[in-house]
C-alpha cells in the first residue's frame, strides 16, 4: 500500500474536473457551497477582493479557522500557502488539507523559488500565465494547474488570456516535428522532458482549471469552452448579492457549459454580480498574476 | 452493438470514456434526461457525491435512472458511484438512490494525505492482480445476502461487489491503463443486450 503516489495526487484533480471550486471565509459559506453543489472549497481568511483592497501582507489562514471549515463540509477542503513558503505548506498537510494552493493572492515569501512539492505527500495545484510556467511547476510537483487570471477583479479578460496562451502552446507543441522540441523547451523554460510528454500525448499531464476574474455562470461557461476542465471561483460567489442562487447557477453552467438554452436559465434573476476592475487600468504592482514566475 | 452511457455531470467521466474507447466500446456522454434513451449500461464515474446528486435532482435525471436499473439497465459506480447506488450510507448527506444492498461510508480511509494504491486480486478478471487506487474512498461496511463480493483488501474490506446487474468498486479502474474491469463491465452490458430485451 502506497500513499502520496503521483497517481493518487493528480488523481484526486481529476476528481474535481467538470466542477467548481469555490473560496469561502467560514463554515457557514462553507456550507452554502456544498449545498450548492461545489466539488471543493478553498478555506482562507480573505477572498482576494477584500485582500486587494485591504493591502498589507497576505498569509496562510489561521489553522483553527481552516479546521471549523474542515469540520463543516465533506467535500475536499484546500487552502493557500504563499509562493516558496513551504512551512506554511508543511502547517497546511499537518492538518490534514487535500490540496494546496501555492497562490500568487497571498503575499510571496521566496521571489525566486517554488517550493519543492515532490516532497510533500499533499497535492498542489499552482497558477500560471502560459505553458512554460505551468510546466516549470508540474516539474516541481504540482499535481493540478489553474490560470492565474486576475484575482478579486471580478474580470474575466487575464483568465482567458492565460488560459488561450495555455492550450494554444499545447496545440502547437502538438503539431511540431520532433527536432523542434528542444528549442521549444529552452524558449519557454520549460523541462524538455515535459514538452516532449506533450508533444506524445497532446495534453497536460495533470488537470487545468480556470481561475481568477470568474464573476458569472458565463464565465464559468466560457473558460469550459476554451477548454478547462473546471473553474475556481473566488470572490465571484460571496461578493455578489445572492450567493446561493449564483453558486448554484455556475455549478449547473460548469456542467452545461455546451448548452445555451440551460446556460440562459441560470443567468436569470441573479441580482447585481460582485463588482469589477478593469486590470488595464491596473498598476503593474497591483497585479497579482506578475508574482512567481 | 452495445453503448454505454457515461454520466457526465461532474467527475472523471472523461476518463472512462477513454477506456471504453480503447476497448472499442461505443459510449456518451449523459447530461439530461433525453441521452439516456439509447444506452444499454451506465457508468457513474468517480467525483464528488455531493455534487454528482445534486447535479442528477437539478437536471432530473434521478428518477429516469432508477426507473431503468430497475428494469435491468447494468449499471456500475466507481467511488462516488458507488455511493450514488449503495442503499444506505452511515452519515445523512446526500441521500444515496438505494439501488445496491450495501451500507457504505464516506472518506472512510481518511482524507487525501491517506489516499493510496495497492496492488489487489480480483478473481473474475483473472490470476493478475490489479492496482487499485483509492482516493478519499468511500467503504463498504456491510452488503446483503444477495450481493456477491468481488474484491478485497488483504485485511478484508469489501472494495468491489456485485449484485445482479449493479456494481460497485471503491477505486478507480479508469485511472489506470488496466482494461480489464472495463472489459468485465462491457461484457455484463453486452449480455444483459438492455435496449432488444
Amino acid at each position: 500500500m502506497a500513499t502520496g503516489t503521483w497517481a493518487v495526487k493528480t488523481g484526486l484533480a481529476q476528481m474535481l474536473k467538470g466542477g467548481v471550486i469555490m473560496d469561502v471565509v467560514d463554515a457557514d459559506q462553507a456550507k452554502i457551497a456544498e449545498d450548492a453543489g461545489a466539488c471543493a472549497v478553498m478555506a482562507l481568511e480573505r477572498v482576494p477582493s477584500d485582500i486587494r483592497k485591504d493591502g498589507g501582507v497576505a498569509r496562510m489562514s489561521d489553522p483553527s479557522m481552516i479546521e471549523n471549515i474542515k469540520r463543516s463540509v465533506t467535500i475536499p477542503v484546500m487552502a493557500k500557502a504563499r509562493i516558496g513558503h513551504f512551512v506554511e505548506a508543511q502547517i497546511l498537510e499537518s492538518l490534514g488539507i487535500d490540496y494546496v494552493d501555492e497562490s500568487e493572492v497571498l503575499t510571496p515569501a521566496d521571489e525566486s523559488n517554488h517550493i519543492w512539492k515532490h516532497n510533500f505527500t499533499i497535492p498542489f495545484v499552482c497558477g500560471c500565465r502560459n505553458l512554460g510556467e505551468a510546466l516549470r511547476r508540474i516539474g516541481e510537483g504540482a499535481a493540478m494547474i489553474r490560470t492565474k487570471g486576475e484575482a478579486g477583479t471580478g474580470n474575466i479578460v487575464e483568465a482567458v488570456r492565460h488560459a488561450r496562451s495555455v492550450l494554444g502552446e499545447i496545440e502547437r507543441i502538438k503539431s511540431m516535428n520532433k527536432e523542434e522540441l528542444m528549442a521549444t523547451a529552452r524558449d519557454l523554460q520549460a523541462p524538455f522532458e515535459l514538452v516532449n510528454q506533450i508533444h506524445e500525448t497532446g495534453k497536460l499531464p495533470v488537470v487545468n482549471f480556470a481561475a481568477g476574474g470568474i464573476a458569472t455562470p458565463a464565465d464559468a461557461a466560457l473558460m469550459m469552452q476554451i477548454g478547462v476542465e473546471g473553474v475556481f471561483v473566488g470572490s465571484g460567489i460571496f461578493k455578489s448579492e445572492n450567493p446561493q442562487l449564483v453558486a448554484k447557477a455556475i455549478v449547473r453552467a460548469t456542467t452545461n457549459y455546451n448548452n445555451p438554452d440551460i446556460l440562459a436559465e441560470v443567468s436569470r434573476g441573479l441580482g447585481v454580480a460582485m463588482p469589477g476592475l478593469d486590470v488595464r487600468t491596473m498598476p503593474i504592482e497591483e497585479q497579482l498574476a506578475q508574482r512567481g514566475w | 452493438m452495445t453503448r454505454i452511457g457515461v454520466l457526465a455531470l461532474q467527475g472523471d467521466f472523461a476518463e472512462h470514456i477513454k477506456m471504453l474507447s480503447s476497448l472499442g466500446v461505443d459510449s456518451s456522454e449523459i447530461r439530461l434526461p433525453s441521452h439516456l434513451d439509447s444506452v444499454d449500461g451506465l457508468i457513474i464515474p468517480g467525483g464528488e457525491s455531493t455534487t454528482i446528486v445534486q447535479l442528477m435532482d437539478n437536471f432530473g435525471l434521478t428518477e429516469q435512472i432508477k426507473d431503468l436499473i430497475f428494469s435491468g439497465l447494468p449499471v456500475w459506480g466507481t467511488c462516488a458511484g458507488m455511493i450514488v447506488l449503495a442503499a444506505d450510507i452511515t452519515d445523512d448527506r446526500p441521500k444515496p438512490m438505494g439501488i445496491i444492498d450495501i451500507t457504505v461510508s464516506r472518506n472512510a480511509y481518511g482524507r487525501q494525505v491517506d489516499s493510496f494504491e495497492a496492488v489487489v486480486d480480483i478473481p473474475k478478471l483473472g490470476e493478475t492482480p490489479f492496482n487499485a487506487i483509492f482516493i478519499r474512498a468511500p467503504a463498504i461496511n456491510s452488503i446483503g445476502d444477495s450481493v456477491e463480493i468481488l474484491a478485497t483488501l488483504d485485511e478484508g474490506q469489501i472494495i468491489a461487489a456485485q449484485e445482479g446487474n449493479v456494481i460497485v468498486t471503491s477505486f478507480h479502474p479508469e485511472l489506470t491503463d488496466d482494461l480489464r474491469f472495463h472489459k468485465y463491465f462491457a461484457s455484463v452490458v453486452a449480455d444483459n443486450n438492455f435496449r432488444n430485451n
